[in-house]
């Protein structure tokens, strides 16, 4: 029998109900992740990436089916599924360094001590290239900058999965290839399990290692999954022109514009 | 009486202090002292002249206009002049003591500030529990937030009478329509603002999973504080409003009941001095609640 994979789906489906309407938003969600890979959720707007994506982090309980991290079933959210947040989502309140500091305060309260848990912090903080700015606050740096902290925030917390949610949704297209850099060195270093929910047929296709393409709602399920074969460090400009790129750029632009494109009356 | 109100003293201003203190500090630096130093001065001095003399000028203005209103045969209130032959004691020497009763305005005014102190002080904390309550909790505001909405409007002089039958003394019955006054908007805008706490923050929360008490001190106080705060703001100077009117009707030390006092024995001019005092200590206590809520706010308003 083969090992269970690190992450693992089983049947997952959502509906939401609110008085008498009620909402299939997923079907029959089935899929196994394995320690170490970098995946992509992609589909239209509304198709309930993001709503799989919460189920994954236990913000919003499965109406049926489950999922097992490590074994162990999810049901709640915790720091060992950190979320980097469409918008950021830092505390404006604090700087740089303590937003991420307070979660390093949580996860290592027991574990390491003050001059660790500091040292530890200004770590994170170097790795997104943000050091500097450590004594700034959120509304004083730019959205890039605050999506890096964002980052390290989420990898302060060592997670055993790392989740984005459409992290580079509301940057400009400039400062998106330089988080995308970023990112793939991130997990050419620290090796972390990834998944990352997108719009951006190149940005999957350049970051993951499988891309999970979702069908259209209502009860959306995943249409197919596609192996991204292209050997590591990837340079953006190398590929341009690579096939086996090209042809995966191809296929996921087919299966969302042909196959499933997105009916807006629907 | 004069015992407690001197522990006032050492309580009550001490935020003043740390809170910028304004405008009159600057004219100091008016006198030049060389040619080139003027120049440097020149900007600086055209700036806060601009800022200082408009006020003044308009102050002397309505000083004037008084002055003459009311300076003929038949008129029934007494001018600035007449004002200042009558109180200048009042004015100059706030803080004498000439008998039990015979003491300076500073004074009166100190006892009333401890009053309000009690009573904002109570309202401020049971605003903001029962406010986070009311926030956090749908059951908690269906069942209490039409109750607040009608209690909220009752004059506050009208809970006077109650009070006095409860509490059988002035004091306590003072404390109490300052702390029912004051209540209202500080709990309300606890509850709004606790429920406009963004739901990323609680994502935030969840992922990190902050307890009930780590949750309370590190984000919903620091993210509801701008409501808090302009909460406390108009509870302040409610609680202002209606100390002067509990103690004209309770007696005692104070400057309501002072107002009350000189009216009895006609003096009118004290009673213009009087309300000066009441209007700059508003003023004061407004400005200590502002600069207190942009050191505690700074970075959240800014988002």
């Amino acid at each position: 029998m083969k090992q269970a994979p690190y992450l693992q789906i089983d049947g997952v489906e959502k509906t939401f109900t609110r008085g008498d309407t009620s909402n299939h938003v997923l079907a029959d969600i089935h899929v196994g992740i394995d320690k170490g890979e970098f995946v992509s959720i992609i589909g239209h707007s509304g198709c309930g990436k993001s709503t799989l994506l919460n189920i994954i982090a236990g913000l919003t309980p499965a109406t049926s089916g489950g999922v097992l991290l490590d074994n162990k079933e999810v049901n709640e959210p915790g720091p060992d599924r950190a979320v980097v947040f469409q918008n950021h989502s830092l505390l404006p309140w604090l700087t740089v360094y303590e937003n991420v500091r307070m979660a390093v305060d949580k996860v290592f309260r027991a574990t390491k001590s003050r001059a660790e848990r500091h040292d530890w912090t200004m770590h994170k903080l170097d790795l997104v290239h943000m050091a500097h700015a450590r004594d700034r606050r959120p509304a004083e740096i730019s959205g890039g900058m605050k999506q890096r902290v964002g980052i390290a925030r989420a990898l302060a917390m060592e997670p055993k999965i790392l989740l984005l949610d459409e992290p580079f949704g509301a940057l400009d297209a400039l400062t998106r290839a330089h988080l995308q850099d970023s990112v793939m060195q991130i997990h050419a270093t620290l090796k972390n399990t990834m998944i990352m929910i997108t719009h951006d047929v190149d940005e999957a296709v350049l970051l993951s290692d499988r891309i999970i393409m979702m069908t259209n709602g209502p009860a959306a399920t995943i249409g197919e999954i596609l192996e991204v074969s292209l050997p590591r460090p990837r340079k953006r400009l190398e590929l341009v022109t690579n096939t086996t790129y090209i042809k995966a750029r191809e296929a996921v632009l087919k299966f969302l514009y042909e196959r499933h494109a997105f009916v807006e009356a629907a | 009486m004069s015992r407690p109100a001197l522990r006032a003293v050492e309580t009550m201003p001490q935020p003043s202090a740390a809170a910028p203190a304004p405008s009159a500090e600057v004219v100091t630096l008016t006198p030049p002292r060389s040619a080139p130093r003027l120049a440097l001065l020149k900007p600086k001095l055209i700036s806060t002249a601009s800022v200082v003399l408009p006020p003044l000028l308009t102050l002397a203005l309505i000083l004037l206009v008084w002055e003459i209103l009311c300076s003929g045969a038949g008129a029934t209130l007494p001018s600035p002049s007449q004002v200042w032959r009558d109180s200048s004691d009042l004015i100059l020497d706030p803080f004498f003591v000439a008998g039990s009763q015979d003491i300076g305005l500073g004074w009166r005014v100190l006892t009333s500030l401890q009053r309000v102190a009690i009573g904002f002080g109570l309202a401020a904390l049971v605003g903001i529990a029962v406010g986070t309550l009311v926030g956090q909790s749908t059951w908690a505001m269906r069942g209490l937030d039409p109750i607040f909405q009608v209690l909220r409007t009752v004059p506050p002089l009208a809970w006077l009478p109650i009070s006095l039958a409860a509490f059988r003394d002035a004091n306590p019955s003072a404390i109490f329509v300052i702390f029912i006054t004051a209540i209202w908007p500080i709990l309300i805008n606890t509850s709004v603002g606790i429920r406009n706490i963004p739901q990323d923050y609680r994502n935030v929360a969840a992922v990190l999973r902050l307890n009930q008490i780590e949750f309370f001190w590190k984000i919903m106080l620091p993210s509801a504080a701008p409501y808090i705060f302009t909460g406390l703001r108009i509870g302040v100077g409610l609680a202002w409003l209606a100390i002067v009117a509990a103690e004209m009707l309770t007696g005692g030390v104070g400057i309501g009941f002072f107002i009350w006092d000189a009216w009895n024995s006609s003096k009118l001019s004290d009673i213009i001095v009087a309300l000066v005092y009441i209007g700059f200590i508003g003023f004061v206590l407004d400005r200590l609640i502002a600069g207190l809520a942009t050191i505690v706010t700074r970075g959240t308003a800014a988002n």
